[in-house]
Formats: structure tokens, sequence, C-alpha cells
């Protein structure tokens, strides 16, 4: 068992910034198209995040063209070049799946205030 | 050389290759085994390694395996298994076979005992689709008609029914190395193996 978590600790990146579920953030992802690569923003709030060790992921939420986009990254992927934390709002649970049944100005998030 | 390692499942974990995509992988404890025995054709009639594995306490051995691990002169070890050889090949007794025997190996067959699953119905043991579970029916998990009355009055060999499942030898073919720790002795390979965590494996060349 510890060999195995010795594995798993092995991936973890703590090069990222600390952010939590009701975050907005912008994930800056490799992609890449046939031979070549490129470097996608992501922008949204955070609104699960899930797992533990190396399989934890975190799924970002962002109004697109007035459709609702939802995209799930692992956090300690090496495809991440760097996530940026430009807002934390103020939440009371740990999934803001009721989000999604929210459009226009109540769906905002009140910023946390320190 | 031999490229046959015993090994104990250590359990399943996920690891980024090379283009950065998730894999899942089995941790495997390969080795290091050690050869307790050579056979010859000269005398045994066939070429084989007898390969002993696995910490064992000395007051747990019992006096024949004792012996015959000291006549090789190594520690004893808790497992052992054979393997064949190829004409021409020569193995010392009490030479030690490790992980790195793999590291130019593409992909591997894993050799274990799958988990018992017990006495277990038709649905679970041959996927079988079962009846509807409602709507007044009572046919939910029986296996249905196993034969006919006048022809053939019997029921044939081998129909699939209940019976005792899993605890069976299995082998999994062409499973990726995805790596090899000669440090730790660890082999990493993509996909599962049979067994339950610290179940005893057979890893072989593909």
């Amino acid at each position: 068992m510890d060999t195995i978590r010795a594995i798993e600790q092995q991936q973890i990146r703590d090069d990222l910034p600390a952010f939590g579920v009701g975050d907005n953030i912008k994930v800056h992802y490799r992609v890449v198209e046939g031979t070549r690569e490129r470097v996608q923003v992501f922008e949204g709030r955070v609104i699960r995040r899930h797992g533990s060790s190396n399989r934890e992921t975190f799924t970002v939420r962002k109004i697109s063209f007035a459709v609702g986009v939802e995209r799930t990254f692992p956090v300690h992927s090496p495809k991440i070049v760097k996530i940026e934390v430009t807002g934390r709002g103020k939440v009371r649970r740990s999934k803001l799946y009721y989000l999604r049944d929210k459009v226009g100005k109540s769906a905002r998030l009140k910023e946390k205030s320190y | 050389m031999v490229t046959t390692i015993l090994g104990r499942k250590l359990g399943m974990t996920q690891v980024w290759s090379e283009n950065d995509e998730l894999i899942p992988v089995t941790v495997i404890e390969a080795g290091p085994c050690v050869v307790s025995q050579v056979k010859t054709v000269k005398r045994d009639g066939y070429a084989a390694v007898q390969l002993a594995f696995g910490d064992i306490k000395e007051s747990k051995v019992n006096k024949p395996s004792a012996g015959h691990f000291a006549k090789a002169g190594v520690t004893p070890r808790r497992h052992i298994a054979e393997v064949r050889l190829d004409e021409g090949e020569d193995v010392k007794v009490g030479s030690e076979i490790t992980v790195s025997v793999f590291e130019d190996v593409p992909t591997v067959h894993v050799t274990g005992t799958s988990k018992g699953k017990g006495f277990a119905g038709v649905m679970k043991r041959h996927n079988f689709s079962g009846g509807p579970g409602g709507h007044g029916s009572h046919f939910h998990r029986a296996p249905g008609s196993v034969g006919q009355a006048s022809t053939p009055s019997r029921i044939f060999k081998g129909s699939k029914m209940a019976g005792h499942m899993g605890d069976e030898t299995v082998t999994v073919r062409n499973l990726d190395v995805v790596k090899v720790d000669s440090e730790q002795n660890l082999l990493l390979v993509k996909g599962a193996v049979p067994g339950a965590k610290g179940a005893l494996l057979t890893i072989r060349s593909a």
C-alpha cells in the first residue's frame, strides 16, 4: 500500500496555486492538434473537486455563447501549464451543481471577503 | 536468458505516460527470484529452472524444503515455480533473477489465481440475461429451460449452470510494460491482473 502511495506521491504537482470550489480560475491547458501544440485557456467557476491523491479532478463551468460548458481536468495533469485564480467565490457547499439550473444574475456568486 | 519472474500484486493506480496521458496500471512487486534448482535433459528429461520467491520465517520452513534450499545453497523462500528453458541456455543454481530482465520487454503475460466468487448463479457466472424484474413476472435470475422431455430427454454435458466461480488460474496476455523500477523491484503493467492484493503472480515476457 505504501509503495502505491509513494508512486502516486511522485506524480503530484505542488507548483499550482491552491484553489477551491467557487473560485474563478483560468486554466492554461496544452492541446495537441496533429503535430502542433498550443496552449488553450479555459476560464470559469470551479464547481467541483473530486477524488484524492493523483486521481483528483476538478470541473470548471463557464457560459459560452449563452450555453453552459463544463470541463473536467485532472489536478495533477502535466498538460496544465498554469492555473490563475482570478476570484474567490463565497460558497456554502462543496459541489455547486445548483448553478446548472441558474441563468444570468442568479448564477453569480458573492466574492469572498477576508 | 530467463524472462520469467514471480511477483506479488500490490494494487492499482494511475500514472501519466510520456505523452501526458493517464494510464491505469497494476503495481507488481516482481522478484528478486533465486534459482533453486536446474533441471537438465540428461538427468530430468527436459531443461528447466526452478525459481524461488518471497520471504519466509526460518521456523515456518518444513524440513524437506529446508533441505532442498540448503542443497542449492540459498536461503528458503515462500514460493517456488518451474520455468522451461530453451536448448543451450545455461543458468547457474543460486543466480538471481531481478525485474531488470524486463527492461527491454514491451509486453508481458501475467498469470495468477482469480478472486473466488463462491457458488455463483448463471447471471453472474455465464452472463445470462435473466428475466424481467417485475410486472407479474416470477422469472428473475433462474437459468430457464436446460433441455426437452422426449428428445434428448437428458441434459447435455457442459451446459452452462450455476456453480463455483473464480479461484482459477487466469492468464492475461500482452499487457504493456509501463515502467520497470529495478531499485525497488517494481513492475508497472497497463491494466488489471488476476487476483487480490498480495496475490502471487507469474510474469513472463510475451
